[in-house]
Order: C-alpha cells, then sequence, then structure tokens
C-alpha cells in the first residue's frame, strides 16, 4: 500500500524551516542570524524590526504558508515572545488543521 | 535613461466633479504605455522605490509607464475616509484613458481596481480580506500591549458602521465593506513572486528595495511585450 503524502501533515523539520524562512523574509534579518535561533531566542520586545505591523504581516505570511488559521485568542505574550514559543505554536495548529 | 515627471491629471471626485491628481509618468509617447496600481496602505510604503524601480527598467526598454496618486494618497487633496472602491476603480480607469494605457500592472490589492477591457499583469495578487485580515491584526496586538484590548470581530462590526482607522489609514464604512468582499480580477497574467526571485518586499518590516527582483518583473514584461 503506498502512502498517500499529499495528505499527512507537514513535518516538524519542514515547519521549523517554513517559520525560519518567513522569519527573514519578514524582518529582513540575515539568513545566518535567523539560522542560529534556538527555543529561548527572544523574538517580540526583543527583536526592534518586530513592531504590531510586522508582526500581523507575520502572522498573515504563517497563516498562508503553513495553511493555518490563527485566531485573535491565539496571539499572546507566550507565542511570540521566543522562537521556541512561536515554533510549539506553528506545529501545534498545523497540526489540528 | 528618461527622467521621470510628476504630472497633474484630472480624476473623477466622490462629487462627481473633477479634480487633479499627480503622477509619476515615464513618457515619451511610445507604443507601449503601461499603467501602473500600486500596492495599498502600509504596503503602498514599502513597495513605492521597488515600483519605481520597476518603471525606471520598462523605460530602459522602451516602455512608457504611469503611476497614479490614486485620491486619498500621497499628495492628494482629497480625503481618505471618503474614498470607495468604485471611486477607486473610477479613477483607475479615468488614468488609463487619460494616459492611453495600452496594458496595466497591479501590485498587490492593485489588482481590485483592474479597468476592464485593459490586458497586462498582476504582481503577488491579493483579496481585500487579506488586506484588512493584516491591518486589523496590527491593531490587535497593538492596543494589546498598550490597552485597552480589542477584539477583531467588534472592530469588524464597527468598521462596517463607522469606518475605522488602521495603522494610520482611515478606511470609511463603504470602503471597508467593500473590501471584505473584493477578489483579485482574474482576466490579468500572474506574476508570481516565486518567478521573480526572493521574497516579497512587502513582508519586510521597513521600506526596502532589491535591484535583481526589479530586473526580474521588468524583464517578464517587456519580454512579453516585445513578442505581442
Amino acid at each position: 500500500m503506498t502512502v498517500d503524502q499529499h495528505h499527512l501533515g507537514p513535518s516538524r523539520t519542514e515547519i521549523d524551516a517554513k517559520l525560519r524562512r518567513i522569519l527573514v523574509d519578514a524582518l529582513g534579518l540575515d539568513e545566518d542570524r535567523v539560522a542560529g535561533f534556538d527555543n529561548d531566542t527572544g523574538l517580540f520586545g526583543h527583536l526592534p524590526e518586530l513592531d504590531s505591523m510586522a508582526v500581523a504581516g507575520l502572522l498573515t505570511e504563517m497563516e498562508d504558508q503553513l495553511d493555518i488559521i490563527i485566531d485573535d485568542e491565539d496571539v499572546d505574550g507566550e507565542m511570540l515572545e521566543t522562537y521556541g514559543g512561536l515554533l510549539a505554536f506553528a506545529e501545534a495548529k498545523a497540526a489540528s488543521a | 535613461m528618461t527622467p521621470f515627471e510628476l504630472i497633474d491629471w484630472p480624476c473623477p471626485a466622490t462629487t462627481g466633479e473633477r479634480h487633479d491628481e499627480l503622477a509619476l509618468v515615464f513618457d515619451r509617447g511610445r507604443a507601449q504605455r503601461v499603467l501602473v496600481l500600486p500596492a495599498w496602505f502600509d504596503e503602498a510604503n514599502k513597495l513605492r522605490r521597488q515600483t519605481v524601480e520597476v518603471m525606471r527598467r520598462l523605460d530602459l526598454s522602451d516602455v512608457d509607464s504611469v503611476l497614479p496618486d490614486l485620491p486619498g494618497n500621497n499628495e492628494s487633496a482629497a480625503p481618505l475616509a471618503e474614498q470607495t472602491l468604485e471611486s477607486w476603480r473610477e479613477a483607475a480607469r479615468a488614468a488609463a484613458e487619460h494616459f492611453r494605457a495600452t496594458h496595466v500592472l497591479t501590485i498587490r490589492a492593485g489588482v481590485l481596481l483592474t479597468p476592464d477591457g485593459i490586458p497586462g499583469w498582476r504582481y503577488a495578487p491579493t483579496s481585500g480580506a487579506k488586506v484588512l485580515r493584516s491591518l486589523l491584526r496590527a491593531r490587535t496586538i497593538a492596543s494589546r500591549e498598550a490597552g485597552p484590548a480589542e477584539r477583531t470581530e467588534d472592530l469588524q462590526a464597527r468598521a462596517r458602521r463607522e469606518g475605522i482607522e488602521l495603522a494610520g489609514w482611515r478606511i470609511g464604512a463603504e470602503m471597508f465593506r467593500e473590501l471584505e468582499e473584493a477578489e483579485p480580477a482574474t482576466q490579468l497574467i500572474d506574476i508570481e513572486q516565486a518567478s521573480v526571485g526572493g521574497s516579497g518586499l512587502w513582508l519586510r518590516a521597513e521600506p526596502d528595495e532589491d535591484p535583481e527582483q526589479a530586473d526580474a518583473l521588468a524583464a517578464m514584461i517587456a519580454i512579453q511585450l516585445g513578442g505581442a
């Protein structure tokens, strides 16, 4: 029996790679710098590039590229504070999408 | 290289009269003339320089181009809050006619104003709903930081009744309601970001430019015009 890859959810590494790509694009940050982000790397409040309009663009791009819907109540300090928080959120959303 | 000029053009007003708006034009009376309908709101700022960079390259390829100010934007004397999707569509139609455009290039939400009967391209088109979604989200995130927090549904309900200010842009109630339903025109040729290379400059937190992307975008248009 062949597995229909199309209907499997995106893998964790795939989401991680997409999320880093979105951060590079949205924040105009250096690829090497974003590649060095770990779970504790600070985002909102730590990166001057990330003002409210930039966060809005970032979330809208995440919706498009990860095929998820992000609700008002999803957006909180914890989700945006660190790279690990944002990644965990994206994974949870993609899994339930 | 032709230096661009800033010239007045007669634009229909919401009151039924006409008033002058500004347009940035590369005009040497050549056969191919592209009307550029730019990105909107915060994306307009981020993409303005890049848009003109594309026009410079079209000029070098012997193509005229014109970038009209829509009423309520840039140096316009018309109030933004009084504009509607229809008033902007009317402005786009009038600009196409006034400048005798042979083609149109829409950028992002500019596609929502595509005049009928003119061939052309739509670069990275987006829907009205998506435009509003980003702007509303920026506002709810900012208000959550500064307090008191606002809910998207409440903002939408109020905006439909009385209009709303989002990221500094005053959007009237009618415009807001129209944008919730507005879908990109489909008769134009798609230019996807993937074919331009790199990432879309509207995603960046600050205005920027990318010469290679401008080269690619202008080349696609010039080649297709040359073969037409």
